[in-house]
C-alpha cells in the first residue's frame, strides 16, 4: 500500500506547485514582494489561509482579520494532528517541528487502514507539499509563470480527485461511509451560512456518528 | 512593521502553533481508547467533507462547474480501480476540456 501510493507523490506535488504559483501570481497583484510571498509560504504552507489573506488584504483588511480567519480555516489542523501523534516522537521541539508536515493532502495519503498511518508517507508527503508550494510561490511570485492559468489545465479539480481517491475505501465500512456522510452533510449546511473555514472543521464532529451505544 | 510582513508572520504562527498542539501534548503517546475510536473515523469525515467543499462550492456559494465533471471522470477511475496517478490526470484532463470548450 505504502509503495503504491509513494508513485502519487509525483502527480501531487505538481499540482500544488501549480498552485503555488497561482498564490505567487495573486500575491504580487495585492502588493505582496516576492520575499514576503516566499517568506509566507516556507512558513505557513497552508493554501487555504495564505489565499484568504491575500483576499483580505486586497479588500483592505489587516493582519487581525487574516488571522482570525487562519484560526478557523487550519482550526482542522488541531484533531488531524491528534491523529498522528502516536507517530511523532522525540523531543517537544522535534515533535513541533514535524508536526509541520502534516497537511491535508499528506495525512490522506498517508493513512493506510481506517486510523492507522504510515510515518515515512507522512513524512514523504509532507515534504513533497512543501517543495512544491514554496517553490511554486517563488516561480509565480517572480513572475515566471510558463504555464499560464493553473485552471486551464484543471489542476483544481485535481485535489478534490485526490481526497475522493483516498475517502473511496473507507466508505466500504458501515460506520466509515456513516462518518463521510455527515461530514459532507454537515460541510454543505453550513457553507452558506459559517464563515470560511469553520463548515469544514464542524465536518469533523462527523467521525462521533461512530460512537458505539 | 509593515502590512505584508506582518500578515504573513501571524497567519504563519497561527498555522505552526494549531499543526502543534496534538503532536505537542500527545507525540509518541497511545491515544486514549476512546479517542482513537473517534480518530479512525475522521479521515472518513473530514476528507468528505474537503470533497463537497471543493467540488460543489466557490467563495461561499454553491456552483456546480468544470470541477464537477473533472471529478465525476474521477470517481469512474476510482470505481475501476485505475492508479491513482491516472485518476488525477484523467480529474484534470476532463476539467480542462470542459473549460476549452
Amino acid at each position: 500500500m505504502a509503495t503504491r501510493r509513494r508513485a502519487s507523490l509525483y502527480p501531487l506535488g505538481i499540482a500544488v506547485a501549480l498552485d503555488g504559483v497561482a498564490f505567487g501570481v495573486l500575491s504580487h497583484a495585492v502588493g505582496f514582494g516576492p520575499i514576503v510571498a516566499i517568506v509566507f509560504s516556507a512558513l505557513a504552507i497552508s493554501g487555504s489561509a495564505q489565499f484568504a489573506a491575500l483576499s483580505i488584504v486586497g479588500t483592505g483588511g489587516g493582519a487581525v482579520s487574516a488571522g482570525v480567519t487562519a484560526l478557523l480555516l487550519n482550526a482542522r489542523a488541531v484533531p488531524m494532528g491528534l491523529s498522528v501523534a502516536p507517530l511523532l516522537r522525540g523531543r517537544l521541539w522535534w515533535r513541533a517541528l514535524t508536526a509541520q508536515l502534516v497537511f491535508d493532502e499528506s495525512w490522506a495519503l498517508a493513512q493506510v487502514a481506517p486510523g492507522r498511518w504510515n510515518r515515512r508517507l507522512l513524512f514523504a508527503g509532507g515534504l513533497t507539499v512543501y517543495a512544491g508550494w514554496v517553490a511554486g510561490t517563488a516561480l509565480g511570485s517572480l513572475g515566471a509563470t510558463p504555464l499560464g492559468d493553473p485552471k486551464r489545465f484543471g489542476i483544481d479539480a485535481v485535489f478534490p480527485a485526490f481526497f475522493l481517491a483516498l475517502l473511496a475505501p473507507f466508505l466500504a465500512s458501515r460506520r466509515g461511509a456513516l462518518a463521510g456522510f455527515a461530514g459532507a452533510a454537515i460541510a454543505l449546511a453550513l457553507t452558506p451560512v459559517a464563515p470560511r473555514g469553520l463548515p469544514i472543521l464542524a465536518a469533523s464532529l462527523g467521525c462521533l456518528v461512530g460512537i458505539r451505544r | 512593521m509593515s502590512g505584508p510582513w506582518s500578515v504573513a508572520l501571524v497567519v504563519a504562527l497561527i498555522a505552526f502553533s494549531l499543526r502543534a498542539v496534538g503532536p505537542v501534548l500527545l507525540g509518541g503517546k497511545q491515544l486514549p481508547a476512546a479517542l482513537s475510536g473517534l480518530i479512525e473515523l475522521l479521515p472518513s469525515a473530514l476528507l468528505a467533507a474537503f470533497v463537497v467543499t471543493q467540488v460543489f462550492v466557490s467563495g461561499s456559494a454553491f456552483a456546480i462547474d468544470a470541477r464537477a465533471v473533472g471529478v465525476a471522470a474521477a470517481a469512474v477511475a476510482i470505481y475501476a480501480r485505475l492508479p491513482l496517478p491516472v485518476t488525477l490526470l484523467l480529474a484534470a484532463s476532463a476539467t480542462a476540456l470542459v473549460r476549452f470548450i
